[in-house]
């Protein structure tokens, strides 16, 4: 059983602060949805208000199509995963999986064996009499996932579960919630502040900052059509131009900038607004001929980097640009120091406002 | 203390060495040894002190048995030694103190230690404290004017209407002695339990909330065994504090109530036979350190853990 989530017009303040800033998502069942932000951004707040702990000032939250207001996190058909796990050290493994089943009055035999299949699930059988201080972080966290998944849950929440682990165990766990979340069918909801982290594992990405969620849309989209500055840089790396937009015509926009004009998309929502210019490094090509959009640069520093060359690059103007070249193979490593010309597709790259904020 | 050396030099090292042995060899070791000494001892006349006569033995200890009275509990009759009889209501209503502080103290140590906004936090715990600043003898006449047959306690009963005719408080067997101890030493609890309770991560009672946990749960299940150290050790000082408390008792103490630490008071000051008097309250301190090991081996607490 799993279940939707839809939050309508929701606002959370703390005192003269706002937390979260109206907003309208609904989470489908058995979808894999993450809240990406950096720190302060809301994201939390939002999840503490779906399972129960905050209250919203304003507007509507309901699990499965039920309004939810006013009931305590204890009578709401979700599990929380917190960021510090809070396992109960003075229980064994299988007495912290069989909480949840001991506050419902399941007798002790049912708990044990319930907790034994629980621990074959996320892969840790034979740990049950153990301690939790006993375990390593990654087993500590397996769980934590199983402890939730005991009540049977039709949302998951989890605020950054991954955060403690080092990368190798990181983005093993990545896999693992995945297979997780796809075997057991139940609503995950996902919190973080790791842009890969989200991007690979989730269904639908909604990204957040200042309270507001300013996009939300699948990885890919979110990745490749940001709707503005703050997703864009969030999201992986850009080189930014400032400057103003000239004619528009058929979704491209001529763009003068202290470096020279150029063309780039512009999404008909942008026409009219203060925008800038992004374009990502792998989108930025370097060659010894000029062209449309291009500007002659001077190499000043390249690292190589395995899968691809990281270069970066001085405009006549003195800004850095950087670019990513693939290593194919036959990729040639530009010298430092070597004059050549940065260019981009006027289809990859695009002319941005800045983030959406509250006025 | 090589540490000690580096930081403070030798001249400040010896003299914290020196005090430290001072306090522990003059103020606690010699007077007690004295005592322990002294308690083996007949009690003699001055001048066969020293003689034939002056022997050791445990005499001493066993005028503890001497005196029979009659007494009946729930409808048996039996005698009992007049002294093991005191023992054994000055060992049960500690207890009961050490209870009812218990249960006066969690509630508030978890009010002040996750609900209460820290902000408000030190002047409440402020507020606690301020009776501490006046003498314990003041504070036990204090309870003696509350518990007046006219005094203030009567008048609010019999206002708000939950009694009739004004009750004895100080003239009912131990309730003035229970009350004004409760008073007394419930900080003791308090303080111990709220220092526990305060460095359980709050994700914990929320995490047990979440799986479904009613409020009794939480604590029973989550709380109160992170709580247990504190909570024995606050007990372990409200107990041994209330057994040996004398003024207490004997300001708040009624014509039926007569604590152990009276009856050595009496040894002492009445019938001034310190030797039986030190006997007595060695074996005071004993029985309550028996008593104290017995009870934290049933709830299995660990010495460690209370030192914590």
């Amino acid at each position: 059983m799993s279940a939707g989530i839809d939050l309508e017009n929701v606002c959370c303040d703390f005192g003269t602060f706002r937390a979260v800033d109206n907003a309208n998502v609904s989470i489908r069942p058995g979808e894999f949805f993450s809240f990406l932000g950096p720190s302060g951004c809301g994201k939390t707040t939002i999840l503490r208000m779906v399972s129960g702990f905050i209250e919203p000032t304003e507007g509507t939250i309901r699990i499965g199509g039920k309004d939810v207001k006013g009931t305590r996190p204890n009578q709401r058909p979700t599990a929380l995963i917190f960021q510090n796990l809070a396992l109960f050290p003075l229980m064994p493994i299988w007495e912290n999986i069989a909480f949840g089943l001991e506050v419902r009055g399941v007798d002790k035999a049912t708990r044990r064996r319930k907790a034994e299949e629980l621990l074959k699930l996320v892969d840790l059988p034979g740990a049950a009499d153990k301690m939790v201080s006993q375990l390593s972080g990654g087993q500590k966290q397996r769980v934590a996932i199983a402890r939730a998944l005991a009540v049977e849950p039709q949302v998951m929440l989890l605020d950054e579960p991954l955060s403690a682990l080092d990368l190798k165990l990181r983005q093993h766990m990545r896999a693992e919630l995945r297979a997780i979340q796809k075997r057991t069918g139940v609503t995950f909801i996902y919190i973080t502040h790791d842009q890969g982290e989200a991007l690979a594992m989730s269904d639908r990405v909604g990204v957040m900052s200042q309270g507001r969620i300013q996009q939300i849309a699948d990885p890919k989209d979110i990745y490749n059509n940001p709707v503005n500055g703050f997703v864009a840089s969030f999201v992986g790396e850009n080189n930014i131009f400032t400057g103003t937009v000239g004619a528009v015509s058929n979704g491209m926009a001529a763009f003068e900038t202290p470096e020279g004009s150029f063309r780039a998309r512009i999404a008909p929502e942008a026409q009219g607004k203060a925008v800038k210019l992004y374009v990502r490094p792998e989108h930025t090509l370097l060659s010894d001929r000029a062209g449309e959009n291009s500007i002659p640069v001077t190499v000043t520093e390249v690292a190589f980097e395995g899968a691809f060359i990281s270069v970066h690059a001085r405009t006549e103007k003195g800004m850095i640009l950087s670019a990513e070249i693939r290593n194919d193979g036959l990729a040639t490593v530009p010298d430092l120091g070597t004059r050549l010309h940065a260019s981009f597709d006027p289809a990859r790259a695009a002319l941005l406002p800045d983030a959406n904020v509250r006025s | 203390m090589q540490d000690l050396l580096r930081r403070y030099g030798p001249g400040l090292t010896f003299m914290m060495g020196l005090l430290v042995a001072f306090w522990l060899l003059m103020l606690v070791i010699v007077p007690n040894i004295t005592l322990f000494e002294q308690s083996f001892r007949p009690y003699l006349p001055v001048t066969e002190i020293g003689g034939p006569r002056d022997t050791y033995s445990l005499n001493n200890y066993l005028k503890v048995f001497d005196g029979k009275v009659e007494k009946s509990f729930l409808g048996h009759v039996f005698t009992i030694p007049v002294h093991v009889y005191t023992f054994s209501l000055t060992i049960f209503y500690s207890m009961l103190v050490t209870v009812i502080c218990f249960l006066m103290a969690y509630p508030l140590a978890y009010y002040l230690a996750k609900i209460v906004n820290p902000k408000s936090l030190p002047t409440l715990l402020l507020l606690l404290f301020i009776p501490l600043w006046v003498s314990e003898v003041l504070r036990a006449f204090a309870w003696w004017i509350i518990l007046a047959f006219k005094g203030p306690l009567n008048a609010l009963l019999q206002g708000i209407g939950l009694i009739e005719d004004p009750i004895r408080w100080t003239n009912m067997g131990y309730a003035g002695v229970v009350i004004g101890l409760v008073y007394t030493y419930v900080l003791f609890m308090l303080f111990p339990v709220y220092n526990a309770i305060q460095s359980l991560d709050s994700n914990q009672i929320e995490a047990a909330e979440d799986l479904g946990a009613p409020w009794w749960k939480i604590h029973w299940r989550i709380v109160l065994p992170h709580a247990k150290p504190g909570i024995a050790s606050g007990s372990v000082m409200v107990f041994m504090l209330s057994a040996g408390s004398l003024l207490v008792p004997s300001i708040l103490g009624s014509t039926t109530s007569q604590w152990f630490t009276q009856t050595i008071d009496q040894w002492f000051k009445d019938a001034l036979d310190w030797n039986t008097a030190s006997a007595y309250a060695f074996l005071l301190l004993l029985v309550c350190t028996l008593f104290v090991t017995l009870a934290m081996w049933v709830f299995r607490v660990k010495l460690s853990d209370i030192a914590k």
